[in-house]
């Protein structure tokens, strides 16, 4: 089955290795039968309805992220109907941001977001810098971690009630003090992990890839495992990183 | 109160014996840390003792390289102080002054972020800023950051100082509008542009209105000659230039040195177009500092190799040819490099994550090593971080049976020489903390001289 991404402004928010989450989802994929079509949707272009089945937005330095705020804006009504209709999100940290409400830098400018996560982000003095690990939950009763890397100088405040990504095991998270990382809303999900995000998270890569499916298939399909010998390993790794040098609250 | 000067500097200069005799590595700043903690003004009047003053260098890539190729320029005739194995912080310079006796003249490369303090401290009569790529975000923070901090040094300088730039970088091209004399050097011959901007070119939006340039070339990342459609902020104008600019494979690159003062073909015996921009920026420099057009080009055409960044050495009845790798736009220069030497079809690749690499390292998934996969037969995936590396050539579409995950340099140094054929050349790539490793594990084999023991 074709799998259709929009991957937004892929030319402007670039930094953190975001072709790499591309890759993994399109590589395992394939390897169940499935082709991803990834297609740019950057400055003018609209999400247009229906179109994709997983939209993903990546991280930029603060410049690029001021250059494309203003264009999310004008394509907010886009993103949140594809959002409501089902299509999966993955936001990383610069595009995490966006996604909230709005993020004021360290001067005090504001940058507007489109509200598809309920949360707000202000910039602290302090970046936040390091190695993370989360323990999630994204099924109930089964806990999984995620390991990768975190540098944000925003503090991100959830709405009381909303979810969480996951509950920070080492480093800081969504504001260094609540403990809890990343958001939630149904298939959308937003998260400062880089490191990338995905080749050390595999079972991550696959329940993506799933809610992506479960936009056409109307529920998420359940997936042979693969041999992901070496993701464990670049896992393991990452996450020994993490408990032992990741940021300290 | 202080101690005096004199005495600060013998117990620093003992504190290096210590530290070498001790074994722990070169104690190549030892002795400046040691100096810097107990009077951090000293450096200053170190600096100021040297008869024919200080040239910076500064530049995320090629650095070490410029200030090497400079320093064979200029060796001839001027005693130098020089920080040749790139320790290039404060307290590296702080170091090498120690070490360096009776020098004339200091030529210290320096870290991006050390600049400014660097420069405020030694009062350099050159800087020479080479380029400015992403690199080590955990680190450095971002590009535009560091950029911010070289415009305020750059204002801070002497009146009287030279100051040498790459036009083909847009945020270091911009500095030569408020500076009237500045030398700046680029490369003038489309015929070896790129065809399009690679993905890990960073400064894509104009310095002023943000607008996506337009590339007439493209050479290096994304050093090129531009041009703002919008605002018209373009290229500067060059008075240092490259033009007919011919690639040998790895055995070296070739093309015409334009300046003021005339032209020559120079033939350098290291490869790369980024040892073109070196080039350039190490004759312009010697020129500011008052060597001549023949001087220039006789010491680019003798030099051979800086430390760990275009290495070979010889183990046994094998070749080890090593290309330090440390951020994107460096790291596709030494493919692209390697790549046009003729594929190989074995490479040992080593990412370690310590400071000095950056912790963070997302940074090879922005690396094109896609065009080694179609003949590399084997991968020898090694370092901290070899389990990482191993699944970026994995999901780059290399077959997970030919990927060997040997986190150990030394035995995945061994490896790879193992599957290399007598006579035949190991081609490794590592980051900077592996690299420093590798050497020390082939020194200690005897087949090259610990670092510090090195001629500067």
């Amino acid at each position: 089955m074709k799998i259709v991404v929009g991957h937004l402004y892929p030319d402007y928010l670039n930094i953190y290795a975001d072709r790499g989450n591309i890759a993994v989802l399109a590589r395992r994929a394939s390897w169940r039968g499935h082709e991803l079509e990834v297609r740019t949707v950057s400055v003018g272009a609209p999400v247009e309805p229906g179109e994709h089945d997983l939209l993903y937005v990546g991280g930029g330095q603060d410049r690029e992220q001021a250059l494309v705020a203003e264009d999310l804006v004008a394509k907010a009504d886009g993103v949140r109907a594809a959002v409501d209709s089902g299509a999966a999100l993955l936001a990383v940290c610069g595009g995490y941001q966006l996604m909230g409400r709005s993020y004021r830098d360290f001067h005090g400018g504001d940058l507007p977001g489109i509200g598809v996560f309920p949360l707000e982000t202000v910039a602290g003095e302090t970046r936040m810098i390091g190695d993370m690990l989360l323990e999630c939950e994204l099924e109930p009763g089964v806990a999984r971690t995620l390991a990768g890397f975190e540098n944000h100088a925003g503090r991100t405040k959830l709405d009381p009630g909303a979810e969480p990504l996951g509950r920070v095991v080492a480093g800081f998270g969504n504001d260094g003090e609540s403990g809890f990382e990343g958001c939630r809303v149904g298939r959308a999900v937003g998260t400062y992990l880089h490191g990338p995000l995905l080749p050390r998270n595999p079972w991550f890569a696959d329940w993506v890839l799933a809610q992506a499916l479960a936009h056409r298939l109307g529920e998420p399909p359940v997936f042979e495992p693969l041999a992901d010998d070496l993701e464990q390993q670049a896992h393991t790794v990452s996450a020994s990183r993490a408990r032992s040098r990741g940021g300290r609250r | 109160m202080p101690l005096p000067l004199a005495a600060e500097i013998a117990l620093a200069r003992t504190a290096g014996r210590l530290s070498r005799l001790a074994g722990a590595g070169g104690g190549t700043t030892v002795p400046g840390k040691l100096l810097w903690r107990v009077d951090p003004g000293a450096v200053d009047r170190l600096a100021a003792r040297l008869p024919l003053g200080s040239a910076v260098i500064s530049a995320t890539n090629g650095k070490t390289t410029t200030a090497a190729m400079a320093a064979e320029i200029l060796r001839q005739r001027i005693h130098l102080a020089h920080n040749s194995s790139g320790a290039n912080l404060v307290s590296g310079v702080a170091s090498t002054l120690l070490d360096a006796r009776g020098a004339e003249l200091g030529l210290f490369e320096v870290d991006e972020a050390a600049l400014p303090e660097v420069a405020a401290r030694v009062r350099p009569r050159a800087v020479c800023l080479g380029n400015l790529f992403r690199d080590q975000l955990d680190r450095y923070g971002e590009l535009e950051h560091v950029a911010a901090r070289w415009r305020s040094a750059v204002r801070e300088l002497p009146a009287e100082a030279a100051l040498v730039l790459n036009g083909d970088d847009p945020q270091v091209g911009e500095l030569a509008r408020d500076r009237a004399g500045a030398v700046v050097f680029g490369v003038d011959d489309p015929s070896v542009a790129r065809p399009s901007l690679q993905h890990a070119a960073d400064s894509k939006y104009c310095v002023r209105c943000g607008t996506p340039y337009e590339y007439a070339a493209a050479y290096v990342g994304h050093l090129g000659e531009y041009s703002c459609p919008n605002c018209g902020h373009a290229r500067p104008a060059l008075s240092v230039v490259a033009r007919d600019v011919r690639m040998q494979g790895l055995d070296g690159v070739a093309f015409r040195l334009q300046t003021p003062d005339g032209a020559r073909d120079v033939r350098l015996r290291v490869p790369g177009l980024y040892n073109v921009y070196n080039a350039l920026a190490a004759a312009s420099l010697a020129g500011a500092l008052g060597a001549s057009l023949d001087e220039v080009t006789a010491g680019l055409e003798r030099f051979s190799a800086a430390f760990g960044r275009f290495e070979r050495i010889a183990v046994g009845d094998r070749g080890l040819l090593m290309l330090l790798i440390k951020n994107p736009a460096g790291a596709n220069e030494a493919v692209r490099t390697i790549v046009d030497g003729g594929a190989p079809s074995l490479a040992v690749i080593a990412l370690n994550d310590a400071i000095a690499d950056g912790r963070d390292v997302s940074w090879i998934w922005d690396v094109d090593f896609e065009p080694l996969l179609p003949h590399l037969g084997r991968l020898v995936a090694a370092g901290d971080r070899a389990a990482e590396l191993a699944l970026r050539f994995k999901y780059a579409g290399m077959d997970g049976d030919a990927i060997e995950v040997i986190p150990s340099l030394e035995r995945a140094l061994d490896r790879g020489l193992e599957l290399t054929p007598p006579g035949d050349e190991l081609i490794v790539l590592p980051t900077y903390t592996a690299m420093l490793a590798l050497r020390k594990i082939v020194a200690e084999r005897g087949f090259v001289r610990p670092y510090w023991e090195r001629a500067a």
